[in-house]
């Protein structure tokens, strides 16, 4: 059964055509990758199907249900969450509670959103930090808190942004592992990323983006080999 | 299988310990400011001892009513990102509530100022959910100054007609006075005094020990992440925006009975309001309540030496020498 669906989606910014005519159909528990150059219309492709940004054409179908045009808490607590590639921690709160906030909309009691944030805390191996304010975490820590925030809502699919950027490489592998696991325990992920070799070991389906559109669709492995892909993605040096 | 660490070089917490140390050292510094101010006063001030024990005591409980102004502006300030020219005229209007639900329904003072506090939170609710919200979640901040700009001209010109430009009074008022070391302090301040204290507790206790609270703080820190983990940030704006205003009505309540009301007798507590909002930092109700306390100190002692409006000058000279060490205020956190 597919859990999301994108017909159409158009976004234009006036005269730039961000995101033109993308369409996909993401199946439960699967894991798709999305590549592209610097400005293919990626994040904004997640600013869509989010509810960040209106777009101005398209229809968005989520576990059933048109989401097209709906704000984006409430696009949230219905179980689509994303993360961004530009890390939006609440700085003055600590990681506890910025995970709290999250929890909280699962579990009304203070107690129980509590505990339910130390789990997931746990989860992302940020335990080191669980009283330290938001602000004073390295960037490797600073990700893991982003993934912490969306994973406390409990999504059923999750959107992840270039999580591995700024990463030194020795942080990456355990990311890496990480987001398989997840994955493994049945959560649906959208994921763009510039690592290729992550992109690779994770995703089960690739979509590669170029100037806005949909360039290709299909096996990742098959797709490397594909003259016009490598050609817009890695340049023509490497075709 | 989480044996595989990631970031060992980076050694954890160090950053925020001394982050712990910094952000205490002004708070301190002012702390210790204020005692040793007095001190040098009465020791080598070459000014009689009774009077300026009596300037301390008005300092301190105009203090406490000008903390109890600033709490509401600051809480909506620090998270709505918007200054509220209304301020003043929902002070005003707050007093007139009172005055109104004492002179026509007979209510006691306090008793009118627990009935004003739910109906000024319904009305700051809706002037922000209704009026400000769309403006403030796209971040047109000009049009939100512009909003309540015009909102404190309605306010203050309704109040004009309907009670008119004569100066009233809350009938029923608590009379009498307490003495301490030989000043004067009078009941209806000290129970201004008394309740900016509560107020400024109860905030506290609902901004950091509920899930609203938290919420609150999470819209402050960064409301498109908030948005993003389902907060519903304008529901948040319009609650914070009405607790903001509730504030403003017990601040209106217990200072009605030793003012004698005009439709602009907010307005003139609305720059000295800023000033410590600003002094306090941004968005920190300890800071208004500690910058409510200095302003008082410094305006009343000051006039000892300085009699008149010189005492405003000290004032502002505090407010810019705290401002060149720590712009962002003295318990405020840097954005
Ligand atoms: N709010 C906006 N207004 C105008 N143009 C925008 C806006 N947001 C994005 N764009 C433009 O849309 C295009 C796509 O940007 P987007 O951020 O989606 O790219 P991306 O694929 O995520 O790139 P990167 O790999 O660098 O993160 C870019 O040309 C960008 O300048
Ligand atoms: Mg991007």
């Amino acid at each position: 059964m597919s859990l999301l669906q994108v017909e159409g989606l158009t976004k234009r910014f006036s005269g730039l055509t961000a995101v033109d005519d993308i369409n996909i159909t993401v199946a439960d528990k699967e894991f798709l990758g999305i590549v592209g150059p610097n400005g293919a219309g990626k994040t904004t492709l997640f600013s869509l199907i989010s509810g960040q940004l209106p777009p101005t054409h398209g229809r968005i179908v989520f576990d059933g249900v048109d989401i097209t045009g709906w704000p984006a808490d409430k696009v949230a607590s219905a179980g689509l969450v994303r993360t961004f590639q530009l890390m939006r921690p609440f700085e003055s709160m600590t990681a506890l509670e910025n995970v709290a906030v999250a929890s909280h909309h699962r579990f009304r009691s203070r107690r129980d959103a509590r505990r339910h944030a130390l789990a997931v805390i746990e989860r992302v191996q940020l335990d080191r930090y669980v009283n330290a304010p938001a602000g004073s975490l390295p960037t490797a820590g600073l990700k893991r808190l982003e993934l912490a925030r969306a994973l406390a809502l409990e999504p059923k699919l999750l959107l992840l942004d270039e999580v591995l950027a700024g990463l030194v490489p020795a942080d990456r592998a355990p990311m890496i592992e990480l987001l398989g696991d997840l994955h493994a325990d049945g959560l649906t992920v959208l994921f763009i990323e510039h690592i290729m070799a992550a992109v690779l070991a994770l995703s089960e389906r690739l979509l590669v983006m170029h100037e806005g559109a949909q360039l290709a669709l299909g096996n990742p492995h098959e797709m490397t080999q594909d003259r016009a892909v490598v050609e817009a993605y890695l340049g023509e040096d490497y075709a | 299988m989480q044996e595989r660490t990631w970031a060992a070089s980076e050694a954890p917490d160090s950053d925020a310990a001394v982050g712990g140390i910094e952000k205490y050292r002004l708070p301190l510094a002012v702390a210790a400011a204020v005692p040793v101010v007095l001190v040098l006063i009465y020791t080598v001030g070459d000014k009689d001892t009774g009077l300026v024990t009596q300037s301390v005591v008005t300092g301190l409980l105009l203090g406490g009513v000008y903390a109890l102004v600033s709490i509401g502006l600051t809480l909506i300030f620090g998270v709505l990102g918007v200054i509220n020219f209304a301020h003043g005229a929902m002070l005003s209007l707050s007093m007139f509530l009172v005055f109104w639900l004492t002179s026509t329904l007979g209510l006691p003072v306090y008793l009118a100022t627990v009935v004003a506090v739910p109906l000024m939170l319904g009305f700051g609710f809706v002037v922000q959910g209704g009026l400000l919200n769309r403006l403030t979640v796209s971040g047109n901040h000009e049009g939100s100054l512009l909003v309540t700009l015009g909102l404190s001209l309605l306010i203050t010109n309704v109040l004009l007609m309907i009670f008119g430009g004569r100066p009233l009074s809350v009938p029923g008022s608590l009379e009498g006075a307490w003495r301490v070391f030989g000043a004067i302090a009078s009941y209806e301040r000290l129970i201004a005094f008394g309740g900016a204290l509560l107020v400024a507790l109860a905030l506290t206790l609902v901004l950091n020990k509920t899930s609203f609270g938290m919420c609150i703080r999470a819209v402050s820190a960064n409301s498109q992440g908030a948005a993003l983990v389902g907060v519903n940030v304008g529901r948040v704006y319009a609650l914070t925006f009405g607790i903001g205003s509730a504030c403003v009505a017990v601040a209106g309540g217990l200072l009605a009975p030793f003012l004698s009301l005009t439709p602009t007798v907010g307005e003139e507590f609305t720059i000295l309001a800023f000033v410590i909002v600003v002094l306090g930092g941004l968005g920190s109700v300890v800071g208004a309540m500690v910058g409510g306390i200095v302003i008082g100190l410094v305006q009343t002692v000051g006039a000892l030496y300085l009699p008149g409006t010189g005492s405003l000058i000290l004032v502002f000279a505090v407010f810019v020498i705290v401002l060149l060490f720590r712009p962002q205020g003295i318990f405020g956190v840097t954005r």
